[in-house]
């Protein structure tokens, strides 16, 4: 028995000093680096993170390049939340108290990203979201310590009503993925159409789990509603199985579709030359886009990764920029000085100048809209515009409605 | 719904059921035989479609190369499976029941990492069939014409297998070992070469199921997990290693979610039904009205007794004052010798130790197999946050309520729970789990839906997190320690005589089912105790603590530090926890390594860690007595 014991409290003594040095593992130095914190699901969404890294690197790079930020080099510091919300809280804190992270940056899906901005306000630190797309992070669930940079649902959508409107079609059929993602696609198209086109008729409504749509069906059941015109919020492979279902079924025959993200390179490329031609659609084309502040990144990026960039480079190249300006324009690591540098903070990027609105902490960053094409067998956006993302918002009034007062 | 409309949603239905049955009957096949619970059978399946999308673009998109890519992805596939067999399982059939799980699920993440290595992280859409792109006009209706061709495979495996299985020397000894194993063995029959056949048959047969989607569906490396709970749905309602109860079952899921899609919103009485959203659950609903119906699926039959199986689960030993106190001393003193953030690993590794040991406590001395005990630890997790957030409770009161109210659904899916045994009672509890998943997800307005319940901390007094450890700690080791004592107590000793020898347990004046309820209500609440504590450290709350991923998570731990042990549960949790924290920070491919690792642990100590180390202590103990 007492020979048992002591072999199993040896354990635990090797156990409990291996955890000590772990946590006594090195203050860090005067002239250290500047650790910021990223995390996100790397594993669960690696089509759309895998170039986010690497947009992430690229930007790391620029700005030690540079000179760094105060005088010191910035460090991204990144780790996997495993597309679950515990477990973001849990690195979130790791990275805060053990890697001594400045603020935390990232997040994809919109249930971690809200789980993290709860924790930056409880522990009272910087979070800049990088990629969730949901409304509630800068509105009904808004907070202090939260800023999210990329082109909300809301935005994306109401990017495509304008178009949606001009075709004066009567009844629309919708299918989006069953969660946060798409439901909010869903409130917001109906409701802005509606104001637009009072007499719209929205006359089916399918809701198939993410990830796992049964095409044939779902198609078969839009096409025997026989609307005029489609909304959809599908993407990944419920997108493309959707798309070959609706063209062999014959579904779009003479049906106009609306697709938010379809245009993204990340979604749109799989298809390649069954890319569904003349979709109306949100997304990135990479290759057609002329601007300097665009063609500088584009020619840096494939420099770098002999690659071209999707829309998650973008997203991650932007997030670092932001935190790198944030943290000079606050001249400290001092978290009350950053927040009040993040406040209508204004930096460019690959997608032009963008500014945090102090008003609600939604950055102005714009999105694409166009429509699909196909071209040497390889999808495309033609007739594409950019569409400002100050343009694409609710009226002052109606977002302090939504938003807490705190 | 018009008619012509609800005859194309059949066809649908039926086009959909024939892959499902593809891959359902390989494991059926599998566990009527080795008695595995094959968890990396989902990924054959999508190595399978992986397989036929690279082979199509080596051969060409024409028909010979298509068919052939499809053939040789399936039989590839089927190596793969053989390769695990002999490599992996051979080597653990002796091992505790459902042991052999936690080596598949360390294949399934290996596997994925591979895959990902391999193929990439885009999806990979694979051509149409060529000279079956088109579609075929029925009822004014275009339905593909592959989809056809599917609905004549299904049934035509369904036929061959039954050829195989009825005609075939094979056949008689698959059908002989899948009643009585032990004889088959103690007749002269080789096994080992039998359960590598039954392997390689039944990964084909998911291969072929994976392979034949390439037209419908695009290569991604989420199908695995996809198409495993499908799988296993199925396999169940027909009833396990019955072929044609897999068909049936297959059948009834893919026109029951193509009907669901067609029937859309429908208006009843002023409130509007979406059946669009209930596709997410539907499979489930089916799964346990079946099994409340009938216990052993729609064509199966009692599970033959198996004679030994293995050798009889030893006493349980109580762990000795000294080596408790020495843990807790220094479960005590962390805190003030690291960071931080040691007190937050710690918090989660207590809150899943005791999720664990209620686990355990059902899974070994009351021998019930659950697969959705994430049901009760979400369910606590969510009444602690709603009881705060929405009643407006004191944190406090939250954190002592939500147990009650897990044990209280633990009271309802309970009763219907312990009248079923073996895998069947396992899967009606996950479907339990999974229903109250899909209604936590779809419920906006109280549960906060699929994004969860935010702004659930703790009160002031516990707002640090290493006082926050303590409470944690206190809690769960009061809740470890209590179903410890329990497992002694004459209930325990009563259920761990249900479990050995249900007969003689009755025939002494035991009332099992009663026992067996009242043990499932308790370690529903302290699941639910657990989840609260877990709820509180995180300040928010996800769907994602009722999910399958959540259940997995509690039966790995279980495994991976030993059944048989009392402290294996706990160290098991504490590995697991901490491995995924310290694995995923440094590498890449961190899902492979931390399988590679299980599967090592698996194979070194058959019994489960605990296991392991107390045999090894017991060996050296005995060279130097």
């Amino acid at each position: 028995m007492l020979t048992r014991n002591r072999l199993l409290a040896g354990t635990a003594a090797l156990v409990a000093a291996s955890l000590a040095t772990l946590g006594l593992a090195g203050p860090a130095a005067a002239q250290a680096p500047i650790k910021i914190g990223e995390m996100n699901s790397y594993k669960v969404f690696p089509a759309f993170l895998e170039p986010y890294k690497k947009g992430i690197e690229l930007a790391v790079e620029e700005v030690n390049a540079a000179g760094g930020v105060l005088g010191r080099k910035i460090e991204v510091v990144s780790r996997d939340d495993n597309g679950n919300p515990g477990d973001a809280v849990r690195v979130a804190e790791e990275l805060l108290s053990r890697e001594g992270a400045a603020f935390l940056i990232g997040t994809f899906p919109s249930n971690v990203g809200l789980a993290v901005a709860d924790f930056a306000k409880q522990r009272k630190v910087l979070f800049i979201a990088a990629e969730p797309l949901t409304d509630k992070i800068v509105w009904d669930s808004g907070n202090a310590y939260t800023y999210r940079l990329r082109t909300s649902t809301y935005m994306q959508t109401a990017m495509l009503i304008p178009d949606a409107a001009k075709l004066k079609k009567k009844r629309w059929a919708i299918v989006y993925p069953n969660y946060e993602y798409g439901q909010s696609a869903t409130a917001a198209f109906k409701k802005l159409l509606k104001e637009k086109q009072p007499d719209v008729e929205f006359v089916i409504e399918q809701a198939p789990p993410l990830g796992k749509i049964d095409a044939g069906a779902v198609a078969q059941a839009l096409a025997d509603a026989k609307p005029d015109a489609i909304f959809s919020s599908l993407f990944g492979p419920d997108l493309a199985k959707f798309v070959r279902e609706g063209q062999q079924r014959g579904l779009f025959k003479g049906v106009e579709v609306f697709n938010l993200l379809a245009g993204e390179p990340e979604y749109l490329d799989p298809l390649k030359e069954e890319a569904p031609e003349g979709w109306y659609v949100t997304g990135y084309p990479w290759s057609e886009i002329k601007t300097p502040e665009h063609t500088k990144f584009l020619n840096a990026y494939q420099a770098k990764f002999k690659d071209y960039p999707r829309l998650g480079s973008v997203v991650g190249y932007a997030t670092v920029m932001s935190a790198a300006e944030a943290i000079k324009k606050a001249g400290s690591l001092d978290q009350e000085k950053l927040l009040a540098a993040m406040s209508g903070l204004t930096l460019m990027t690959p997608f032009g100048m963008i500014q945090y609105r102090p008003i609600d902490h939604q950055s102005t960053m714009g999105a694409y809209v166009g429509r699909i094409g196909v071209k040497d067998g390889k999808g495309v956006m033609k007739d594409w515009r950019f569409v400002d993302g100050k343009d694409a918002l609710p009226s002052d009034a109606e977002v302090q409605k939504m938003r807490p007062k705190n | 719904m018009t008619l012509s409309s609800i005859l194309i949603q059949l066809l649908n239905g039926l086009a959909a059921a024939s892959s499902l049955f593809l891959v359902s009957a390989g494991l059926s096949l599998i566990f009527g035989v080795t008695r595995i619970v094959n968890f990396a059978h989902g990924s054959l399946y999508m190595l399978g479609l992986y397989g036929a999308y690279s082979l199509i673009e080596l051969f060409g998109r024409t028909p010979l190369g298509f068919w052939s890519a499809v053939v040789l992805a399936a039989l590839a596939v089927g190596l793969v499976g053989v390769l695990i067999e002999l490599a992996v399982l051979r080597r653990i059939y002796r091992a505790p029941e459902l042991f052999q799980l936690l080596a598949t699920f360390a294949i399934v993440l290996i596997i994925k990492d591979i895959a990902l290595f391999t193929w990439g992280a885009e999806d990979l859409v694979g051509p149409r069939a060529p000279g079956l792109s088109m579609a075929v006009e029925i009822l004014g209706k275009r339905v593909p014409a592959y989809d056809l061709l599917l609905i004549v495979i299904g049934p035509l495996v369904l036929a061959a297998i039954w050829l195989l299985l009825t005609r075939t020397r094979w056949g008689a000894l698959v059908r002989a070992a899948t009643q009585d194993r032990e004889m088959v063995g103690a007749l002269g029959v080789d096994q080992a070469k039998l359960f590598t056949s039954v392997f390689f048959v039944g990964a084909v047969l998911a291969g072929l199921g994976g392979a034949l989607q390439i037209p419908r569906e695009p290569a991604n490396l989420e199908l695995d997990l996809a198409v495993i709970a499908d799988a296993f749905v199925v396999t169940v309602v027909g009833g396990l290693g019955s072929i044609g109860g897999a068909f049936l079952a297959a059948v009834i899921i893919g026109v029951a979610k193509a009907f669901c899609i067609g029937i859309g919103s429908v208006t009843w009485f002023g409130v509007e039904i979406s059946f669009s959203k209930l596709t997410l659950v539907v499979e489930f609903l089916i799964m346990a009205l079946v099994l409340v119906v009938r216990p052993y699926g729609l064509l199966g039959k009692p599970q033959a007794a198996q004679r030994v199986a293995a050798e009889p689960a030893p006493p349980f030993t109580v762990p000795s004052w000294t080596f408790a106190l020495v843990w807790l001393a220094l479960l005590i003193v962390v805190p003030w010798v690291t960071d931080r953030y040691a007190a937050i690993l710690l918090t989660d590794i207590v809150c899943f130790a005791l999720f664990s040991v209620s686990l355990h406590f059902i899974m070994g001395p009351a021998g019930m197999v659950s697969f959705g005990h994430a049901a009760y630890f979400g369910i606590g997790a969510y009444a602690a946050g709603l009881l705060l957030k929405r009643v407006g409770l004191p944190m406090e009161a939250a954190l002592l309520i939500a147990p009650l109210v897990a044990g209280a659904f633990a009271i309802v899916y309970g009763w219907f729970c312990v009248r079923l045994s073996g895998v069947y009672l396992a899967m009606l509890t996950l479907a339990f789990a999974q229903i109250s998943w899909s209604i936590v997800f779809q419920w906006d307005s109280v549960t906060g839906g699929s994004n969860g319940v935010f702004g659930v901390w703790p009160s002031p007094w516990l707002a640090d997190k290493t006082v926050y450890y303590y409470l944690a700690l206190t809690l769960c080791g009061a809740g470890i320690a209590f179903l410890w004592r329990v497992m002694f107590s004459p209930f325990g000793y009563a259920l761990r005589a249900g479990r050995d020898s249900p007969l003689r347990a009755e025939a002494i004046g035991i009332d099992l089912r009663r026992f067996q309820w009242a043990a499932f209500v308790l370690v529903g609440a302290l699941a639910g105790l657990a989840g609260a504590v877990y709820a509180f450290s995180k300040g928010s709350i996800s769907p994602s603590t009722i999910s399958i991923a959540q259940s997995t998570d509690g039966l790995v731990m279980v495994l991976l530090g030993g059944v048989e042990t009392l402290t294996g549960p706990v160290v098991g949790a504490a590995i697991f926890t901490w491995l995924r924290d310290v694995v995923a920070r440094n590498t890449e491919f961190w899902r492979a390594v931390i399988g590679l690792v299980i599967l090592l642990i698996v194979l070194l100590f058959p019994q489960g860690l605990v296991g392991g180390l107390k045999a090894l202590a017991m060996r050296w103990r005995e060279r130097h007595a």
